[in-house]
Order: structure tokens, then sequence, then C-alpha cells
């Protein structure tokens, strides 16, 4: 008698087959994803019934170096500005948001590869806060802290005299929420998003450069975006 | 006679099965409330979620692999087996039209392709979690591609077992079978008549009732020479003959 039919082994091809297509994602992944932020993720900011915002591009991704997000009331936040300054100062949330006030529209990318198209930012440019707190000739450079105290960041005074680096307190018109980084956030738009340090406290002049948690860990202390980090994307 | 039962999973079988849904289901819930937007403002808690997240998916391959290494995980080596093949029924199964007139073994082509493609996203998982979790010795784009490749698997496994639950839960008899571990022989005479057949053929059509294991299984062409001589009431009187008469025409 013949062999009767047993069938073809389908199940072992298409579970390979699958394998192999995770692991040509993994090589290939990036270049997908910054097509379908560059070429879908417009298309998604004008679908307003938000449903597409599921889907896992044109999105924020929201990172922690801590295992939990840190949370401060609008009511108990003072931002300090201190170091190498003529005079030192704190401001609550109250007065920083009753400064002149600075709108930005620009894409936030991340060094990690996404991309969030055209975002509205409100805020107050840093070089107002720093002309306030008078800053000495020897300070070359600032350094930024987060209110839990675990992230740090660095901008040359050059670069945080930029009109286009900020103290944020609003994203798309809404209070800045728990997640992005509020009540107040540095926005620091031509860098990567590791530049704006989230959960901003205190901003100090120092007499150099002093690199933050992640330069420390191998990002480049001028993140522009497109010009570093060995990454070529559009700048924002 | 509605109450014969035929057992379908073995207890290795089920402790496999529902071990791995658990996890599953751990999994998926604390990945989507870390990074679905809505859903992660709801839920919050993200230095437990992650470590869950974290023990769970390296616990995840772990029910299947020690079941299929014990000694008794025969009933499920073998099923892989079937899971693995595709017959030309298979192939009838997916013309809606013809769907009826197949005769399938234990297993339909969905619940073929549903384990097929959960094996290997747990594969494809490990693989890209581990690049996420453990990312020093990779490129940024090889962590950018793990990202692109953890998130869109984990969209499929999101359908893929939503579907899984539903068409479950629209299947009582099927589901019987994986809680509980026997199913009623009229439903598998009538949804997985080669089974069926499989599993009464040498005793001449008299299905033992749920308990124990079924003893020797009757050898495939054993199996369809029974058949032939004796089974005629296993076929569906209105598609009487197809199993015959489909085996010889192509998709």
């Amino acid at each position: 008698m013949t062999e009767p039919d047993r069938g073809a082994p389908v199940g072992r091809r298409v579970f390979l087959g699958l394998v192999g297509l995770g692991a040509a994602g993994v090589i290939v992944g990036a270049k997908v994803q910054n097509w379908l932020e560059q070429v879908v993720a417009p298309i998604e900011a004008k679908d307003f019934t938000g449903l597409t915002s599921l889907l896992p591009f044109g999105n924020y991704r929201f990172y922690s170096i801590t295992g939990d997000f840190p949370h401060r009331a609008r009511d108990q936040y003072t931002l300090e500005v201190k170091g190498l300054v003529e005079t030192p100062f704190s401001i609550s949330y109250a007065e920083l948001t009753a400064m002149p006030a600075t709108k930005l529209k620009r894409d936030f990318q991340c060094v990690t590869g996404w991309r969030v198209p055209d975002q509205h930012w409100t805020g107050v440019q840093l070089s107002k806060l720093l002309d306030r707190a008078g800053v000495k000739p020897e300070a070359t450079a600032l350094r930024f802290v987060s209110f839990d105290g675990e992230y740090t960041e660095s901008l040359t005074l050059a670069q945080a005299r930029r009109p286009d680096v900020m103290v944020a307190y609003q994203l798309e018109s809404k209070p800045l929420s728990r997640q992005h980084g509020g009540p107040v956030r540095l926005y620091v738009a031509p860098m990567y998003g590791y530049k704006s340090c989230k959960w901003l406290q205190t901003i100090e002049l120092t007499a150099r450069v002093e690199p933050g948690y992640w330069e420390n860990n191998g990002y480049d202390v001028d993140g522009w975006v497109g010009r570093s980090n060995g990454r070529d994307d559009a700048p924002t | 006679m509605s109450s014969r039962t035929l057992p379908r999973f073995d207890r290795v079988e089920r402790y496999a099965h529902w071990c791995t849904a658990t996890l599953m289901l751990i999994l998926l819930f604390t990945g989507f409330s870390m990074y679905a937007g809505p859903l992660s403002q709801l839920v919050g808690r993200r230095l437990l979620m992650r470590t869950v997240h974290l023990y769970a998916g390296l616990l995840l391959p772990v029910p299947i692999v020690v079941a299929i290494a014990l000694r008794a995980g025969g009933q499920l080596r073998e099923d892989l087996g079937r899971l693995n093949r595709w017959t030309h029924e298979d192939r009838v199964w997916w013309s809606r039209r013809r769907r009826a007139g197949a005769r399938l073994g234990k297993f339909n082509p969905g619940q073929k392709l549903n384990a097929t493609f959960i094996g290997a996203s747990i594969v494809v998982m490990l693989m890209s979690g581990s690049i996420l979790k453990w990312y020093g010795p990779f490129t940024d784009s090889w962590r950018q591609g793990a990202t692109f490749v953890h998130d869109w698997f984990a969209i499929g496994l999101l359908f893929a077992i939503g579907g899984h639950i539903v068409l479950a839960f629209r299947d009582p008899d099927a589901l019987n079978g994986m809680v509980h571990g026997p199913v009623d022989a009229g439903w598998a005479k009538l949804h997985r008549p080669r089974w069926y057949a499989e599993m009464v053929g040498s005793d001449g059509g008299g299905a033992p009732d749920a308990i124990g294991d079924i003893g020797a299984r009757p050898a495939h062409d054993a199996t369809e020479s029974g058949l032939r001589a004796g089974e005629v009431p296993v076929v569906d009187p209105v598609h009487g003959g197809t199993g015959d008469g489909v085996g010889d025409r192509e998709l």
C-alpha cells in the first residue's frame, strides 16, 4: 500500500518564514519605521477620530530613566536658576506662565527614530530667564536637572540663547502632562528629544559643559537633529 | 448517544495551553499599558508593569518547551505534527463554498495557522524583546528595528488571540475540549470527521467514553480502509462521498 496523504509540512515553513521575517525586521525595521514616520504620520495627524494614534508610529513613546514618571503639582512647582549668575532666583508656575510667551510649531524627533510631526509648543524663551538672572562672564554652559534629581542635561550658552530653545509648559495648547515632562520641561527644538530635559527643576550656569545622563551613556553632547549620533533625519 | 465523548486534549496539553495563555494575557496587558497612549495614562505604575512584563516574557516559552520535553508529552508532540501537516482537505476548507465538504483531521486550518503564528511570535518576541532589554551590543539601527518588530508582532498577537478567544466562545464544544479534555463525539463526527474516524476506526464505530487514554491508535491506512469498509455513517449524508471525491480535485 502507498503512504496515505500526510500532507506537506506547511506549518514548519510558515513558522520559519515568520521567524525569518522577525529577524529581517530587526535589521531593516529602522528604515521602514522612518518611512512610516515621514509618509504615513502626516496622514495620521489629520485623523480626527484618533484611532490611528493606536498605531505604533507618528506618536510619542514615553521614556523615563527611572521606573516611573516623577510627579509635581503645578501649584507646588518652582523653577530655580542658579550657579554663575548675578541674581539667582526661583519662580513659581504662575509666575513663569505670566511671562511673555513664545510659540513654536516643529516636528519632535527622537534619537531612537520616531518622529511626531507639527507639534505646537508654548513656553518662555530660555534666553529671557538668563537675562533675568544675569549671566556672569565666566559662565559658558548650562546644566539642567529634573525634579527627581535623576535626569541631567547640558547646553552651551550659545545654544541656550537660541530663539528656538524654551522652557515649555504647554503642548498642543494643553498644559504639559506628567508623561510629557510636565508641569514644565525644556524644549530644544533643533535637537533630539533627549536634550529636552523633562520635569525641569534646576537650571545651573556652569564654567564648562558637564555632559548629561544620556551623554554619559554615549549620546552626542551636541545633539543636532540630522547631524549627530550617526543619524541623517531631516532637521526639525 | 449524545453523552458520548472522545478524549481530545490530555492533561499535559491543557496545562501547557493555559500556562501559555495566562502569561500571554499578562504580557499583552502590561505591554499595551506601557505604550498604547490612552491605556498607559489609565494604568500608570510603569516600573511594576515593566518588571512583570520582563519576567512573564522570559517565562513565556517555558510551559510549551517543558511540555514537549516531558515523557508524558507524547500526545502533544503528536499534535504538533498534526498542526505542521497541511493536507489536501485543508486546502478545500479555505474555499467557503466547499468548506462543509472538507474531511478535516484533528485541527482545522485556522487552528493550524493560529498555532503556527503564536509559536513563531513567541520566538520573535523573545528575540526582539531581548535586544530591547540587553541593548548593549547592538547598534541604534538594530534597536529601532527590534522596537519595530516587537510593536507589529504585538499588534498581530492582539488580533490573533482576540480572534482565538472569540471563536472559542462561539464553539463551546471545542472550548470544552481545552478546558476539561474530552469533546462530544457528535461534534467530532461533524466537524473533524477524519479525526473521529481515526479515534473510533478500529473499534468499528464504538467510541469509548471519556475516561483514560484511547489506547493504540490505528495506523492511517488501516483507518482509511476501515473507513471504506464500514464507516459510511461518518460521512455526512448531504456531502456523501466527498471524503474521496474532493481528494481528486484541485483547489
